[in-house]
């Protein structure tokens, strides 16, 4: 279900980015310079600014991010989408949010919880990184007591490797 | 006079709430090659109705879960004899029975309480080996049992039983796709009795014992964050010991009962910290960046075992802290990770969870700190949370078959194996009591 809907953003993000231009492969590190986007915001290009805002929402959609096996390293794509989920923080520095961190059921209990909180933590430092108050930021790990899926496979082990943005 | 069954009677106190606690049953999956033949013949029962419950069964399945004993079927008995007098040894040496016990039970004149007589014979020497009277109420008639295979056991073995003492687990159960039921239960060794201590929509992890049996400390993430508990057995009343931010993890109860070694990342990462138990007083043990984690008390109390990634992130091994002079060494240098050790009570082995190579190949081994050596002893799947019976019998542990959480003990030589699974659900962290009395 949250899948189809993913894909969906994707397709239509994708459409509306060609219809606007051919160029935009940049579009990550534009982002980087705020006061960029919001200038050309005001600039009348309404299907540019319709593609980065469809993008915006997109990425405050996913609040799930995942994680190889034995690793609390972000990847490029949740780091892209998480500086998204930075600037909403910052425009709002009342709001707090929870990072509740996982682990697949492999190893002991104790120590998984530990690894729970150090993807919890990388998920905390990149938005501190990009300018979020600390006090808006709880950190929790779950080790491995809260499942995403059950089952011993690997999907189910892969579904379960991540942090819960909340 | 008989002998009133101490320590128990604060115990029945909480049989009064038993809730849908998930039962576990014992199913014995591999027994020593050499075990004991011994007759158990059904005891005697001079009153009015049936008792709730069968000593005979009871004893019968204590000592065949053992491993070390295999008992004479009833149908070949040519014999039922209750007391001394009625026993012909050449009929049971006949049927290849090295020992006989046997025993009756009546009621107390003008009162409710049981008797139960039980005695134990040698018949190869023809000799009777020991014999007592144990009174109690009907509701004690599965702690008088107990008692009765514990004497026996250790009259034949030489070890003291470990029948009378009980154990605590976390059971989980899925509601729905967003809710899960986590339980933390109390029963019997053997599964009987089970009660439920408490229950959450919250996880619940990592019960244990203090020394004295009387009190046990858990992991409670009731608050929406994980924070250690200490509650009391007989009246239930509980209080939360720890409110610091990260990690409230990993109580275990010092040999001398005054401290508890914990686990807090309040400063960043998870690190040791030893709390005198009456002033409050935290001492942080353990400084290293790396996760220092599932903490194991040696048995002087001067130094913990524990689990860290200080040799290098996600290759956890064992190291062993001394508590007066922070001297660290790594103990552990077998497989990729080794992690929640237990110490055994001679201080000399440790039991921790143990990867060879593979990524799924978690099983127990038993490691020889003087020699280096480590032996495996599992081979069931996912093995983990590991825990001794106070008479160093048996290891229960937890592992995963069809998807499931079940329980299983391996003796410590490797030779005697069960399983306990649960009705339904998840079973998971057995925590075996200390000696009741």
């Amino acid at each position: 279900m949250q899948n189809n809907m993913i894909k969906l953003g994707v397709a239509a993000l994708l459409s509306v980015m060609m219809a606007a231009c051919s160029s935009t492969d940049t579009d990550g590190t534009a982002n980087t310079n705020t006061n960029a986007g919001a200038n050309t915001a005001g600039a009348g290009n309404s299907n540019q600014l319709s593609a980065e805002e469809l993008r915006r929402q997109e990425a405050l959609r996913k609040t799930v991010f995942y994680f190889a096996f034995d690793s609390s390293e972000l990847s490029a794509e949740d780091r892209d989408t998480l500086v998204y989920h930075a600037e909403a923080l910052k425009a709002n520095p009342s709001r707090r949010v929870r990072l509740e961190g996982h682990a697949d059921e492999r190893g002991t209990r104790e120590y998984n919880l530990a690894l729970g909180e150090r993807r919890a933590q990388a998920v905390a430092r990149y938005l501190q990184a990009q300018g979020v108050s600390a006090n808006q930021l709880e950190t929790i790990s779950y080790g491995e007591e809260r499942p995403a899926q059950q089952g011993t496979t690997e999907a189910a082990y892969a579904a379960n490797r991540r942090v819960e943005l909340k | 006079m008989s002998k009133l069954l101490k320590g128990l009677l604060l115990l029945t106190a909480l049989f009064a709430h038993v809730v849908g606690a998930q039962q576990l049953n014992i199913q014995v999956t591999q027994g020593v090659d050499d075990p004991v033949p011994i007759a158990i013949v059904p005891f005697g029962w001079q009153g009015f109705g049936v008792l709730p419950e069968s000593i005979t069964d009871i004893v019968n399945a204590d000592l065949r879960n053992s491993g070390q004993f295999t008992t004479i079927p009833e149908r070949n008995m040519l014999s039922t004899p209750h007391e001394e007098s009625e026993v012909f040894y050449r009929d049971w040496r006949f049927l290849g029975a090295d020992y006989l016990l046997i025993g009756k039970i009546e009621r107390s004149a003008g009162s409710d309480l049981i008797q139960v007589q039980y005695e134990l014979f040698d018949t190869l020497r023809e000799a009777r080996l020991v014999g007592e009277v144990i009174s109690g109420s009907e509701a004690q008639l599965r702690d008088i049992a107990h008692q009765i295979s514990d004497v026996v056991y250790e009259q034949i073995t030489g070890i003291r039983g470990a029948f009378s003492t009980k154990i605590l687990y976390v059971t989980s159960q899925r509601i729905s796709d967003t809710v899960t039921n986590y339980q933390l239960n109390l029963s019997d060794m053997d599964g009987g009795r089970p009660q439920v201590l408490l229950e959450s929509r919250e996880p619940i992890m990592s019960p244990s014992w203090s020394p004295d049996a009387r009190r046990i400390a858990y992991v409670s993430f009731e608050s929406s964050r994980p924070r250690i508990y200490i509650q009391d057995l007989a009246t239930g009343q509980r209080e939360q010991i720890t409110d610091f931010p990260g990690l409230n993890s990993s109580p275990v109860w010092s040999p001398d009962g005054n401290r508890m070694a914990m686990v807090l990342s309040k400063d960043g990462n998870p690190d040791i910290y030893v709390m005198d138990l009456r002033t409050r007083d935290l001492r942080k043990v353990t400084t290293h960046f790396a996760v220092d984690t599932e903490p194991a008390w040696m048995p002087d109390g001067r130094s913990l075992v524990y689990t860290s990634e200080q040799g290098g992130a996600n290759r956890p091994q064992i190291y062993q802290v001394n508590l007066d002079t922070g001297f660290t060494e790594r103990v552990t240098f077998e497989g990729n990770y080794n992690s929640k050790p237990l110490v055994l009570p001679d201080g000399k082995s440790l039991i921790v969870v143990h990867r060879y190579d593979a990524r799924d190949e978690f099983h127990l081994a038993l490691l020889n700190l003087e020699r280096g050596t480590m032996r495996v002893l599992t081979d069931t799947s996912l093995d983990e949370s590991p825990t001794l019976a106070p008479n160093a019998s048996m290891v229960m542990y937890a592992s995963k078959a069809g998807g499931r959480g079940i329980l299983n003990a391996v003796s410590i030589d490797g030779r005697v194996k069960y399983q306990l699974p649960v009705n339904a659900g998840d079973v998971r962290e057995p925590s075996w009591s200390p000696f009741l009395d």
